[in-house]
């Protein structure tokens, strides 16, 4: 809420907004190498790939033709600009247009010159190609970079991931913490309802859904949302139940505070602990549930860069080791680290983890 | 002097370069009872703890230690093992926590037996009974197959007991065995140790906070300060004559003197017929079982600026009967505040009349939210009711509080955990008086506190009462406490009144049975 006073006499005293708990909390998890190591990678490779279209792209990064300049990869130009006579988007990588602003200008080109959905028309080998130096990863069955279809499946996964994990901590702390704080009548219904909720076969609906309508990112991002806070609603609702007969929400109460600032302020902060180590769990399982509806192919539509597809490519393509190769590492490679990440936090907040650091009381 | 059964000489522990025990001397004779002293801190579990080698690994532990004529200091673990629970026992605090809830009781107690006698089947089952009617413990043959949740505290530290002395040690440690314990409970078990002791010729090492059980239950004594060594003697010796400054202070650490005269008598707060009762459960093709009644239905006034002191033992309902009055726990009857029917009362009305209704609550380490700094503990209810304030405004009155409660005013920037348990303590006071309340409850605001913090924060209770003219409704189960700060008493025993009255007259001449034991076991020092 309001930060303390800024006048000199209250501001002297530096605070140290962690308690010594938390503090003992993060040094656990920085003194477990492997935990750090693995965020660092993970973010590290996440923020490569929210810079993808400037790593894999099939237009060029900035170019000049005629001495004025251009970046295609924010603006879509016209073929007409480049003395073509279409007025469609223009195709960089049509040998005319190549050749024609060869000659009157220069190109940047991403390190790799692949979007997720670009053809290579020009393949020595029938789709799929082994690696070349052309595609490091060589090409799937239908002639598309594989390197460039992980760089935008590695993003879409995580993002995906992110953002359903974010929703379902909204939902879900949202319906334990209600639960919890007001006990009796409204819990016992809460409980029986998230019950039968769960037991609603979330892939059969997903399924079914994908027979009905053309499923893309939001419609599986909503229907997942539907299933996934429910694994949550459990630990924030024990941590509430607990909460609301510590003292200090009594006095809340007693000061005649109404129940959401009491939740808000009093009892969530409190019960953030227990959430936090779940969140790299949900995290993981959203990006599985993901790759395996992808496979199946009841996931995203046709195109897009997924890593189930790729899995299911490699499936079906045993001639094509690096299809399944890459795609199990990809995944391995996110998921171990994820797990990783999530141990640690575990760990962290683990009390016999931390005992040792703690003085003994007298 | 014969050669005495435990011996530390200068023992010396420190947990990573923080000396928490220096050079600590003590013997402990065969029979005798030494009573090692201090306030939380002190170091005197650490002491004891250590010279039995039961500290985590970061503990570093100096000096001679021997038990008898085994040289501690080079005990390997096997040798530890053959030693501990067999010629030393324990009893620790947390009766609630020290048994394992997952097995019944005969199992823990044989389990000693077992593994340092060698006992199985039926002989332990026969030397099992045997030690639970020492520690005169009823129905021994049933509470073999009791679980720990289905005896009370008392009789879950007779059984520690008993898993204590069931290989006949030499030696006792006894950890504030009887700290979680209420006082007339407490006296039994004491009494019990000293029968043992004489009995098996054990010596006993009591590590106490109270200087009132030290006096009567002790031989000599040994006072802790901050790691060392303040005085060793004779109980008599050191209580008639107090060598050093410590000492005298813990001795005079007694809360003092007597609540101020109030003015009037008419009613601030008037309870009619108030009263909690739980619904128990139904099972299944049964009756529905007659409510718990957690409190029967009783009368009780508060007059403005006068202190009404709630005394009972733990589960005798004063904590409900005042969460029942605060409107916080369920409850029936009428309850008049400051002439409005605080029972017909709800929602936003309700809120309102609650800034003048105030409570602080036993434990400073769970009533004030970790997260928050002090600032917006403290000010939360004032700038929830009055949100016209300005901010500058809210700070000043913050730093008014603060200082009325005696603390520093840049403590408002801090976190509680900063703060000592006096303090915090002080901290929830200031929260509670900041709304200008006519009437505070007090639940055990003190129990949680050293004696010479208590005493302070008594007279500072008293200060801000007779500066405000607070009324308080004080629950303790102390009465040395409640002596200093009420002007009359209600006791209650399981929800019941046994009396109430005037408060010198209720602890001089009690009226009945069970606040006359109280008193006994209380053992008042006596004031003018």
């Amino acid at each position: 809420m309001n930060a303390p006073s800024t006048e000199p006499g209250i501001a002297a005293h530096r605070p140290s907004r962690l308690s010594p708990i938390t503090r003992r909390r993060l040094a656990v998890f920085r003194d477990n190498r492997r935990a750090r190591l693995s965020l660092w990678i993970f973010a590290a490779l996440f923020v490569v790939s929210l810079v993808a279209e400037l790593i894999a792209n099939d237009r060029p990064i900035v170019m000049q033709y005629q001495g004025q300049w251009y970046a295609p990869v924010l603006v879509d130009y016209p073929d007409t600009e480049f003395g073509g006579f279409l007025p469609s988007p223009a195709d960089y990588r049509d040998p005319f247009t190549r050749d024609e602003i060869a000659a009157n200008g220069w190109m940047l080109w991403p390190p790799i010159p692949f979007s997720y959905e670009t053809l290579d028309r020009a393949l020595d080998h029938p789709a799929p190609s082994p690696p070349t130096a052309r595609h490091w990863l060589g090409t799937d069955d239908q002639g598309r970079d594989v390197m460039a279809r992980v760089i935008y499946g590695f993003r879409l996964s995580v993002i995906f991931a992110l953002v359903l994990t974010a929703g379902s901590l909204v939902l879900g702390v949202l319906a334990g913490g209600i639960q919890g704080y007001f006990g009796g009548k409204v819990d016992l219904i809460g409980q029986r309802v998230t019950e039968i909720w769960s037991g609603l076969p979330m892939l059969f609906l997903l399924i079914i859904l994908a027979s009905l309508v053309e499923p893309n990112l939001w419609w599986l991002l909503g229907i997942m949302l539907l299933f996934s806070w429910l694994g949550l609603v459990d630990v924030v609702r024990a941590e509430f139940l607990r909460a609301r007969n510590l003292e200090y929400v009594r006095a809340a109460r007693a000061m005649g505070l109404p129940s959401h600032l009491i939740m808000w302020r009093h009892v969530l902060p409190n019960a953030m602990v227990a959430t936090l180590t779940f969140i790299p769990f949900l995290f993981t399982g959203a990006i599985t549930t993901l790759t395996a509806l992808d496979f199946l192919g009841f996931g995203l539509p046709p195109g897009s860069p997924s890593l189930g597809e790729l899995v299911a490519q490699g499936k079906n393509n045993l001639q094509a080791p690096w299809l399944g190769i890459t795609a199990f590492v990809t995944l391995s490679v996110m998921l171990s680290l994820l797990v990783f990440i999530g141990e640690g936090l575990r760990d962290a907040f683990d009390p016999r983890h931390i005992q040792h650091a703690a003085t003994p009381r007298t | 002097m014969p050669e005495p059964l435990l011996r530390l000489d200068d023992l010396t522990i420190a947990f990573d370069d923080v000396t928490v025990v220096d050079r600590l001397s003590l013997t402990v004779q065969r029979g005798e009872t030494l009573a090692l002293v201090g306030e939380s801190g002190s170091g005197k579990s650490v002491s004891a703890l250590g010279a039995m080698s039961l500290l985590p690994p970061n503990a570093r532990i100096e000096g001679g230690r021997r038990l008898g004529d085994t040289d501690l200091a080079t005990l390997s673990g096997r040798g530890w093992r053959g030693l501990r629970g067999s010629r030393v026992g324990f009893i620790f605090q947390e009766p609630m926590t020290s048994l394992n809830p997952l097995h019944p009781i005969g199992k823990q107690i044989g389990e000693a037996l077992r593994l340092h006698q060698g006992l199985t089947g039926k002989a332990a089952r026969r030397r099992t009974r045997e030690l639970l009617e020492q520690v005169k413990l009823p129905r021994a043959e049933e509470l073999l197959d009791a679980w720990p949740h289905q005896i009370s505290g008392g009789q879950r530290q007779r059984v520690m007991i008993a898993m204590a002395i069931a290989n006949e040690p030499e030696l006792l440690i006894a950890d504030e065995p009887t700290t979680a314990l209420d006082v007339t409970v407490q006296q039994e078990i004491l009494a019990l140790l000293a029968e043992l002791r004489d009995r098996h010729g054990m010596g006993m090492l009591f590590i106490t906070h109270d200087l009132n059980l030290v006096r009567r239950h002790a031989d000599r004594v040994c006072v802790m300060h901050h790691g060392q060594v303040q005085e060793t003697g004779a109980v008599n010796e050191v209580f008639a004559r107090p060598q050093s400054p410590h000492t005298r202070l813990l001795l005079d650490a007694e809360p003092r003197g007597r609540p101020l005269p109030i003015e009037s008598r008419a009613p601030l707060l008037e309870a009619r017929g108030v009263g909690v009762s739980f619904q128990r459960p139904k099972r299944l093709f049964s009756r529905r079982p007659p409510p718990f009644e957690a409190v029967k239905p009783l009368d009780l006034a508060v007059a403005p600026g006068e202190t009404l002191g709630i005394v009972g033992e733990s589960g005798s309902g004063k904590t409900t009967l005042a969460l029942a009055l605060l409107r916080l726990g369920q409850g029936s009857g009428e309850i008049e505040f400051d002439g409005a029917r605080l029972d017909r009362l709800s929602g936003n009305d309700l809120r309102r009349q609650r800034r003048s209704l105030q409570v602080v609550f036993q434990d400073p380490y769970g009533s004030l939210s970790p997260r928050l700094p002090v600032f917006d503990i403290v000010s939360e209810g004032l700038r929830f009711h009055h949100p016209e304030l300005a901010l500058t405004e809210v700070e000043r009155r913050v730093r008014d509080t603060l200082r009325e409660v005696g603390l520093p005013e840049e403590c408002a920037s801090r976190y509680p955990h900063e703060f000592s348990g006096g303090q915090r303590q002080r901290i929830a006071v200031a929260r509670a008086i900041i709304l200008e309340p006519r009437l505070v409850v007090l639940d055990e605001p003190t129990s949680a506190l050293d004696r010479s913090v208590q005493k302070q924060l008594v007279e500072l209770l008293r200060d801000l009462q007779a500066r405000r003219r607070l009324s308080y409704l004080f629950i303790s189960h102390d009465l040395a406490v409640v002596r200093a700060m009420a002007h009359r008493i209600l006791v209650l025993k399981d929800g019941e009144v046994m009396e109430q009255g005037d408060c010198r007259q209720v602890l001089e001449q009690p009226s009945s049975d069970y606040t006359r034991a109280l008193v006994a076991a209380a053992g008042l020092a006596e004031v003018d």
